[in-house]
């Protein structure tokens, strides 16, 4: 009978094995090592599988960061990290502002066609397309007629979007839009091969089908597991590409991430753990790069309950919070304590930055906080002992560093106001929900910028945008910006910014916290790695010295 | 047999059934959708497109009718998330990574597991008694992720030729198969160990001594044969939790398994995937569970499927 039992438990292995066709797993090529001490290749974390590598589906950096690599705007970003001219040689803007002609380049894709406009004028109306349901498409609606297209009240005849040639292509705008070249830059606005795209639907979902027109081209991808870039050697500007090619690895968790990166198989990595940049900070360590990013971190707070539709009892919560310390002792990723909206590295009409000619629109003040306090609680009729029954809640979306932060405010509201401000943390999908409905008083939110112009901030609280979650309605400043989106004076539409930014933090319906950063390390021998606030760190540029 | 077999498929259909519709109607009940994400809001116009193209805009009814009847021809559907691969595409992917760190941690435990139990249980009381339990102590109370970060920490990073995470060569297996072993054999042994020792009072163990067979003899034909039938009826379970992967492990070591979907699409409320996921789970579990009750019924003449009211 013992017999039987083993020849049971093996029957169950052996069928488990056949169900999963577990055959030797020792499937990898070793000839791979070889290749890597020959040619360059660049190692590093792409943190997430892509759920698509279609550019319009793409949703965020876990596809962006690939797809930068293997294809190519209008306008890109050069080896110093400037606008220049990608597949457009050069480009025309009308006296008004409104119509830009691109003239392309004699760039080809990697299955050899040549690039044409009409392959920008199909990938963008296609990107627009309501079928296509593109998560990002509304970053395209600068051009006339493409919000009505997307959201099924127009036709795509009707978008301003026009091949006049082969290598011309015409583009008319809703409004002057000064940031729009740098768009063409952005994913959602990367061109697809028209009769590769028309003719096989699913040419995104293999290597073997994939076709860019970028510095790399994708040969191959293991879900879940690796994407491996090959250097594209018809790229028209070959030349300035060191890299033999590029593996990303796709592992979620930073802490093994961050172990291979320092067991030396990473060459470069980004999603760095923040008990870990603390260490490299303190420690000096010259691998530690701290990039700037165009984010910030704030809290919402819901005018609808009473006391905080009063301004004054905004101002109060904003002024107790000593943003340093925060900053200093709790984030500890080289942070910037937040005293406006708008985030540093931004330029205004005479190429200063925006954040410091604005300079801080509020400021860590206890006494005042508490005075203002007072009054704004009076002017509510409600006492102290009041606001403290209510049982108000901070909402924050579950995450170590978001609790961390939330309590060190709280902390902070205590001491200062005297006042009792419970925290509650909840799943991101939940805190979108209760936002939505209104069922917060104080809420966690951030937000990161998509272009380089203070618009992509101040926008936010337009009263008709969709992502004005304190839902702010103040007609002076939707004149304020409805006048910088409309005019074509660079310093009238700065003025028109900078004057919007002090009323709304005059109003305060957010509390600017802090403005994010992002640290990521790169190996001594890895060089040519820059970083643009609107970008994950740029790799294509990079080389690997021995 | 084959009308047991019969009555028992019937069942697992029904039950299969049950919790397509109970999974159906809670995940469509919870806040939130599958396009949300954490950075970046999604404007409604958008959504809407969205919800026409995932054939989310249609009432809840008549897209439970089309599940169903997708289901009944194995199509999982469309993933909400992904755009490259479908729901069957990734469960296909993902389960032959996930079953063979599964089996291969089975085996680790249930040869380590039976095995260290026994011993503990012979030497009661004694040292290896002793060493036993405070390995099968640590095996239940430390959780996977702080094993699976301690042996990146301390393991990988000193021996060359283990990789710290990935996928691809035997190499990649060693580490998280062990971390995902640690559990099952912990319970193992504790299990064999108290049945063991139960088993060992018996009057036919004393008979069969008496008998003048020898020690090895009795321990292995009649003792551990006896003892280990309790851990033959946690197979089941423990097998199908095995090969369905683990959510901690894959992730800290970056193992491309079925694993990780089971935490990742309910949080990202990926309904398809949700569903997919959980029925598959479900048929595997169900699977188990009667090829368990089989090699029960084979071990232990004793009970009789068909008449003890089965």
């Amino acid at each position: 009978m013992r017999r039987k039992f083993i020849a049971m438990m093996s029957i169950f292995l052996v069928l488990v094995m056949l169900v999963t066709g577990c055959s030797s797993p020792a499937d990898e090529t070793g000839d791979e090592t070889d290749d890597a001490e020959t040619k360059k290749i660049l190692k590093t974390n792409n943190s997430s599988e892509p759920g698509s590598l279609d550019p319009p589906l793409a949703q965020g950096t876990h596809e962006s960061w690939i797809l930068e690599n293997v294809f190519e705007g209008l306008m890109t970003f050069d080896e110093k990290g400037e606008l220049v001219e990608g597949m457009a040689e050069k480009y025309e803007v009308s006296e008004d502002g409104l119509t830009y002609t691109f003239y392309l380049r004699d760039a080809k894709w990697t299955n050899g066609d040549p690039v044409t406009a009409h392959d920008f004028e199909y990938s963008w109306k296609r990107a627009l397309a309501p079928e296509t349901a593109a998560n990002y498409a509304s970053i395209l609606y600068y051009i006339k007629g493409a919000e009505a297209y997307n959201t099924g009240n127009g036709s795509a005849d009707d978008v301003a979007i026009k091949a006049l040639d082969d290598k011309t292509l015409e583009v008319t705008l809703e409004s002057p839009t000064a940031y729009f070249l740098e768009l063409t830059a952005f994913y959602t606005y990367f061109p697809v091969n028209k009769n590769v795209a028309e003719s096989n639907p699913d040419w995104a979902k293999d290597p073997s089908t994939y076709v860019s027109n970028g510095p790399f081209k994708l040969v191959e991808w293991k879900h879940n597991d690796q994407i491996v870039l090959e250097k594209n050697e018809n790229y028209y500007n070959a030349d300035k590409i060191k890299l033999d090619g590029i593996e990303l690895d796709i592992i979620e968790d930073q802490n093994t991430a961050w172990q291979k990166y320092e067991g030396g198989e990473y060459h470069i990595n980004v999603d760095v753990p923040t008990s870990v940049v603390a260490e490299l900070q303190a420690n000096n360590n010259p691998e530690l790069n701290i990039g700037l990013q165009v984010g910030t971190y704030y809290y919402n707070v819901n005018p609808a309950v009473k006391p905080f539709n009063n301004a004054k009892v905004r101002k109060a919560l904003s002024m107790a919070m000593d943003r340093e310390t925060i900053t200093k002792n709790i984030t500890q990723g080289g942070q910037i304590p937040a005293y406006g909206v708008v985030p540093p590295g931004l330029k205004d009409e005479s190429g200063k930055d925006f954040r410091e000619t604005v300079g801080s629109l509020t400021e860590y003040n206890p006494d005042e906080a508490k005075k203002l306090f007072e009054e704004g609680l009076k002017e509510e009729g409600m006492t102290v002992q009041d606001f403290n029954n209510a049982g108000f809640v901070l909402l924050y979306n579950t995450s170590e560093s978001h609790k961390k932060i939330a309590q060190a405010v709280q902390e902070m509201w205590r001491t200062t106001l005297g006042i009792e401000i419970g925290l509650e943390n909840v799943e991101f999908q939940v805190k979108l929900d209760r936002e939505q409905s209104g069922d917060y008083q104080i809420s966690r939110a951030g937000w990161i910028g998509d272009y380089m112009d203070p618009m992509t901030f101040l926008d936010l609280w337009w009263s008709d945008s969709a992502f004005n979650d304190v839902k702010y309605n103040n007609p002076e400043y939707d004149a304020l910006i409805q006048k910088a989106k409309t005019t074509t004076d660079q310093a009238e539409r700065m003025e028109a910014m900078r004057q919007a930014e002090k009323m709304l933090m005059e109003d305060m319906p957010v509390l600017p916290v802090y403005f994010y950063t992002q640290p990521y390390t790169v190996k001594p021998n890895v060089t040519g790695i820059i970083k643009v606030p609107v970008r994950y760190p740029i790799i294509t540029y990079a080389d690997i010295t021995d | 047999m084959t009308k047991y077999i019969l009555k028992r498929f019937t069942m697992a259909i029904v039950t299969i059934w049950a919790i397509i519709t109970i999974t159906f109607f809670l995940m469509h009940s919870v806040p939130g959708n599958p396009f949300a994400t954490e950075s970046r809001k999604i404007p409604e116009n958008i959504m809407e497109n969205l919800m026409k193209k995932y054939g989310l805009d249609k009432p809840k009814s008549e897209q439970y009718m089309m599940y169903l009847k997708n289901i009944a021809r194995f199509d999982f559907g469309e993933s909400m998330k992904s755009n490259t691969e479908t729901v069957n595409e990734m469960i296909a992917r993902g389960f032959p990574v996930s079953a063979h760190l599964g089996v291969q941690a089975i085996l680790i435990a249930l040869i380590l597991g039976p095995a260290l139990g026994a011993i503990a249980a012979l030497y009661q009381n004694k040292t290896p008694d002793y060493i036993s339990m405070i390995i099968s102590i640590i095996g239940v109370s430390v959780p996977s992720f702080v094993m699976g970060s301690f042996l990146i920490q301390f393991v990988a990073r000193n021996v060359d030729w283990l990789p710290i995470g990935g996928w691809g060569e035997f190499r990649h297996t060693i580490l998280p198969s062990f971390a995902l072993a640690m559990m099952p054999l912990a319970q193992f042994a504790r299990l064999m160990r108290s049945s063991m020792l139960e088993v060992l009072n018996q009057d036919y163990i004393k008979t069969a001594k008496s008998k003048g067979i020898t020690r090895t003899a009795v321990i292995m034909k009649h003792a551990v044969r006896n003892a280990i039938l309790p851990i033959v009826s946690m197979l089941g379970t423990t097998i199908s939790n095995l090969v369905a992967g683990s959510f901690v492990i894959e992730k800290i070591f970056g193992i491309p398994g079925l694993g990780m979907f089971f935490t990742t699409s309910v949080f990202n409320r990926d309904y398809t995937l949700i569903m997919g996921v959980t029925v598959f789970y479900a048929m595997v579990l169900i699977t188990m569970m009667l090829l368990v009750d089989i090699a029960y019924m084979l071990i232990d003449p004793r009970i009789r499927l068909t008449k003890e009211g089965r």
